[in-house]
């Protein structure tokens, strides 16, 4: 079980990686999600993998799960949707006023600047 | 007054010019001039017991694990700069009032002033040189602001940038220099670095920190060959030049220099590196300063000329250097403020402050003239007047000092540099006020009101009583050098005069200002052969410099930053890992101390799709819309993991947030294109697969390592565990350590999260506000329409729906304490429940119903959690304690009432304003010219049984 978790989170990272090194911007936002769930998860298991012993008391059950990562995650999750919202917001208004959703600066600047003039 | 006080003052005070500034001018200068009058009245308080031979302190630790305390202490020497810094501050407070122009920002200039008159008095009063170094700082980032105040003029920013290069720079070496100086002595309290001479200079590393310390001052006080700042910072307005870089911010490195002067002063490599560097730059400066035609220029080098005067005179090392640099400090405050001021009145007045362009003013302005020349003639050395005095003192110090091995290097020098010192002032009295009236002038000159001349001419009025009866300020210098001093040496004079007999001093100063006339007189023909010979020029060699660097710096980085975002990532990846590998070599790895559990058929199942879809992802990722639907299924199945591995909360919260993310993702798809094109070239791609490998490797391992083996020590979750149902009163610990044992946290990060959807909001203002707003508004969408806008049974659906959304967000906001859910996961659920009517009845609908605007509920959130908190106050608990009882309403059953609930409201709003904000942002952009929405979404509209058409439908939507 801990190797399914283990891997889980080396493809995760590993496919959040090859696309955050794409050059558009939608492909990178998508990675970024896939990091961010990459890193939820690794935090959660530092609780280490428990089965059916939810944080929940309950009378006469001793042995629970760590508490403490699910609630440091819990927020992480709520935080990581405000960051993708900000990102795509940025992703979108550099798309919207340049007409262009690449990542990286243009090489050729004069041709930046045509095309930025064919938009407007 | 405490010394606090005296300090915070005008820190304090530093907040009130702005706000005046909407009242005017007058209540602007007003407010400045009281605050600096209660900081300048308390230092005064402090006087009594100074004069009784008391060191003021006032004492409190700051950070003592590093040796910054904010300890004060005031005595002589710190009482002498204070009273310069505060006494010549009201004056110029007064003079800048009537010096800046309606079109210039009073308040922002005032707001400047005050901060370096805090930063300020703060240098001379720290006991503690951590502290001290704090405010050393500030002053040079205050200095750069009030250089800069003209913001539209190239000279000033220019300026201030070289200055805060320069002055920063040696404020870096001297923060090295006082941590070595710290290191020797075990302390960093000036009281105690002070009292241990001779183990400082015993110490080997005592070269090192004197050299950086000095670095510090000679750069600060403008000392060769750290000069060539000063002159460009006098592109600030007149009163920062008279004030900063005339009668105080340059005197700091030279303060420091006195006050370190019992620890560090007196060693062969002290006398050497200070006396050098202050005869140079006393007699480059002097030179240098006659050529200026600048009226400003001129006065800046005199002062770099005498900084250097009184440098040397510390770099002596004997009590008699000591005593004239404080009288000249004394004296050069006065005459140097008063000259700058005059300076500033003739380029307010006559609009030019250049020499050639002026003369023959004493007619027009006699009373400026008057102020100007005794001020100029003090300067020049001649007697009755201050400057006669102390200059008198340096001479007589300059014969009995030897450099080099050369008896007649010193006294040679300081009278070539009196020399050039009395031709410039005569130059400076001959050029501008003297001479035939001009009818050429840019303006017509005339004296200012007394606003401008009287705090010059209460200046000059001291320039003139401690010229004649020196005996009045003997006291007050006496005093202040034995605190120099600090018990190392005894003062050799009984008293200061005017008449010393004919001594060798007397001849160096008659010859001195003789000179001084002949070349005067000799002014034009020496003047072609300066302009001939060629110059290094300053500004010209540190732009160099600075371009040099900036070059070096380049060549380096841009080889890692380019612009271009994926070398970023890709050499971020690479080092992560890298890094890590080595933490991995170099630590200590234990055995593997779990047992893997065995592997379950479902969670087999579950792991195949997670890992399908994540692999899709990546190789399907060009189609965007079905790489939304493959991360859909990824977000489902970390869900799914969640509730697998007990964390039932994680996995209600993964699925809200996995849905109204994929609504954010979609709107956002709606303006990007649809298809990712076929960029990177084979060879690319291959590279990046290799660092993705790498990165998914290192985290397996990582993960693999620890999943394997037990924490190293005792989770504190035991503490949660215990204390849950105890102290926290809820069964739910997940959801009690968010709303109460790490509640901070929680206020923070719902804080954070209203920061984010109040940026997408602005952002959505700024693109809506800018042309892309005419784009969006004649978009052709790329994708056929809908013909049913607003499909009814969608509407009916969500509409029926919302009432039972909203109870079950109710519901599992109530059950949170004690069961899986709360205010963040109800918040998720009902923005949902919002959302879906958004998409069902369209945004006019849908924001004519609502009631509160989503930043009132950001809002609202954020000060129910805080108020929450603060109601702990009341009952003397700290910020957020969290309280609970057990009620019972008949016929209900017993049940529970907790602040932590209320808390938990906060949360919730502040989720839910933040999510709608969000999202609706983006609906905004998607608002279109046709596409006008249906007043009444579920009115039967005729013209959609028509093909769609957009035209026609705006049409009959308007029709009707």
């Amino acid at each position: 079980m801990e190797f399914l978790v283990a891997s889980a989170i080396g493809i995760l990272t590993a496919a959040g990686i090859y696309l955050v090194l794409r050059l558009r911007t939608f492909p990178v936002i998508l990675g970024m999600s896939l990091l961010t769930y990459a890193v939820n998860v690794f935090l959660f298991a530092s609780g280490r993998l428990v089965i059916g012993a939810p944080p929940i008391l309950v009378d006469g059950v001793e042995t629970y799960t760590d508490p403490l990562p699910q609630a440091l995650v819990l927020t992480a999750i709520v935080i990581s949707f405000g960051m993708t919202a900000v990102v795509v917001m940025i992703a979108l208004g550099a798309y919207l006023s340049s007409a262009d959703d690449k990542v990286n600066d243009p090489t050729d600047p004069e041709a930046q600047a045509k095309a930025e003039e064919d938009v407007a | 007054m405490s010394l606090f006080l005296v300090v915070a003052l005008p820190f304090l005070g530093a907040l009130l010019p702005g706000l005046m500034n909407s009242a005017g001018r007058q209540a602007c200068a007003g407010v400045t001039f009281i605050v600096s009058l209660a900081a300048f009245i308390g230092l005064l308080t402090n006087l009594p017991a100074i004069m009784a031979g008391e060191v003021v302190q006032a004492r409190v630790d700051w950070l003592p694990a590093l040796g910054l305390n904010f300890n004060l202490m005031l005595d002589g020497l710190g009482f002498f700069f204070a009273f310069l810094i505060l006494g010549i501050g009201l004056l110029i407070i007064t003079y800048a009032r009537y010096y800046l122009s309606r079109d210039d920002n009073m308040g922002e200039f005032f707001t400047y002033l005050l901060l370096f008159q805090g930063a300020m008095v703060g240098i001379t009063l720290s006991d503690n040189i951590l502290l001290l170094l704090v405010f050393w700082e500030l002053t040079s980032l205050s200095s750069f602001l009030l250089i800069g105040y003209w913001k539209h003029l190239p000279e000033g920013r220019q300026g201030a940038r070289m200055a805060l290069a320069v002055t920063g720079m040696g404020g870096l070496a001297m923060i090295a220099g006082m941590l070595i100086l710290g290191n020797i002595v075990g302390s960093y309290d000036l009281s105690v670095i002070l009292q241990n001479r001779e183990l400082i200079q015993a110490s080997p590393h005592y070269v090192p920190a004197l050299i950086l310390i000095l670095l510090g001052c000679f750069t600060k006080s403008a000392q060769f060959p750290f000069h060539f700042w000063l002159p460009h910072a006098m592109a600030a307005p007149t009163p920062v030049s008279a004030y900063l870089h005339s009668a105080t911010m340059v005197k700091a490195g030279i303060f420091l220099m006195a006050r370190m002067w019992p620890a560090l002063s007196g060693t062969p490599e002290w006398v050497m590196i200070v006396t050098t560097a202050g005869l140079i730059t006393m007699v480059l400066g002097a030179v240098i300063a006659l050529f200026k035609h600048d009226l400003k220029a001129l006065l800046a080098f005199s002062t770099v000329s005498h900084l250097g005067l009184i440098t040397m005179l510390l770099g002596t090392g004997t009590a008699f250097g000591a005593l004239a640099a404080v009288f000249h400090i004394l004296n050069h405050a006065t005459f140097k403020a008063a000259l700058f001021m005059s300076a500033g009145i003739v380029d307010h007045e006559a609009k030019t402050r250049d020499i050639p362009r002026l003369g023959g003013l004493a007619k027009l302005m006699p009373v400026t003239f008057v102020i100007a020349t005794i001020a100029a003639l003090s300067m020049a050395g001649i007697p009755f007047l201050n400057g006669f005095l102390s200059k008198e003192m340096m001479l007589e110090e300059a014969t009995h000092t030897t450099l080099f091995g050369i008896p007649w290097l010193v006294p040679v020098l300081a009278t070539i540099g009196s020399l050039f010192s009395a031709a410039y002032c005569f130059r400076f009295i001959g050029h501008t006020f003297l001479g035939p009236v001009r009818d050429d002038y840019p303006a017509h000159p005339h004296d200012p009101g007394p606003g401008m001349w009287l705090p010059p001419a209460i200046l000059v009025v001291l320039v003139v009583v401690i010229g004649t009866a020196p005996f009045l300020a003997q006291p007050a210098v006496f005093f202040v050098t034995e605190a120099v001093l600090g018990g190392t040496a005894e003062i050799p004079i009984k008293y200061i005069k005017i008449w010393h007999g004919l001594v060798p001093a007397l001849f160096m100063s008659v010859a001195a200002v003789v000179g001084g006339l002949i070349v005067l007189a000799m002014f034009k023909p020496l003047m072609r052969a300066w302009d001939a010979a060629p110059r290094p020029e300053a500004k010209v060699i540190f732009e160099g410099l600075v371009e040099a660097i900036v070059g070096f710096a380049q060549a380096i980085i841009l080889r890692l930053h380019n612009g271009s975002f994926s070398r970023y990532a890709a050499f971020a990846s690479l080092a992560i890992v890298v890094a890590g590998y080595y933490a991995w070599r170099t630590g200590t790895v234990g055995e593997a101390t779990r047992v893997m559990q065995p592997v379950s058929p479902v969670a087999l199942a579950g792991w195949v799709m997670l890992v399908a879809a994540t692999c899709g992802l990546a190789t399907l990722h060009r189609n965007r819309l079905l790489s939304l639907v493959l991360i859909g299924i990824v977000g489902l199945m970390v869900s799914v993991g969640f509730v697998f591995f007990s964390a039932p909360d994680l996995a209600m919260t993964q699925l809200t947030v996995e849905v109204v993310t994929i609504i954010l993702l979609l709107l956002a798809l709606n303006f990007l294109p649809n298809v990712t094109p076929v960029e990177s070239s084979a060879l690319r791609r291959t590279r990046d697969i290799a660092v993705a490998i790498a990165g998914g490797l290192a985290t397996m391992g990582l993960s693999m390592h620890y999943l394997l083996r037990d924490a190293v020590t005792t989770p504190i979750s035991e503490f949660h565990l215990a204390n849950s149902y105890k102290g926290g009163g809820g069964t739910n610990v997940v959801n009690v350590i968010l709303v109460d044992f790490r509640g901070f946290d929680t206020y923070g990060e719902i804080i954070v999260l209203g920061i984010a959807a109040l940026l997408i909001y602005a952002l959505t203002e700024t693109l809506l506000s800018s042309t892309v707003r005419a784009r969006l508004l004649n978009r052709v969408p790329d994708q056929p329409q809908s013909g049913s806008r607003h499909p009814i049974m969608m509407v009916v659906l969500t509409r029926v729906m919302m009432p039972v959304v909203l109870m079950v967000g109710f519901y599992i906001f109530l059950r949170g304490h004690n069961e899986p859910g709360g205010g963040f996961i109800a918040g998720l659920i009902v923005s949902i429940g919002v959302v879906m009517q958004y998409m069902a009845s369209g945004f006019s609908w849908t924001a004519a119903r609502l009631r509160y605007p989503y930043h009132g509920i950001i809002g609202a959130g954020v000060l129910i959690a805080g108020l929450t908190g603060i109601g702990s106050w009341f009952v003397s608990k700290p910020f957020l304690t969290s309280d609970f009882t057990y009620v019972r309403i008949p016929p209900f059953q017993e049940f529970e009432l907790a602040t932590a609930a209320l808390f938990d409201l906060g949360v919730f709003l502040a989720v839910v304003g933040a999510v709608m904000l969000s999202l609706e942002s983006f609906s905004r952009l998607a608002r279109r010219q046709d596409a006008v929405d249906d007043a009444h979404p579920m009115d039967i509209d005729p013209s959609r049984d028509d093909p769609p058409d957009t035209d026609t439908t705006t049409q009959a939507t308007e029709a009707t």
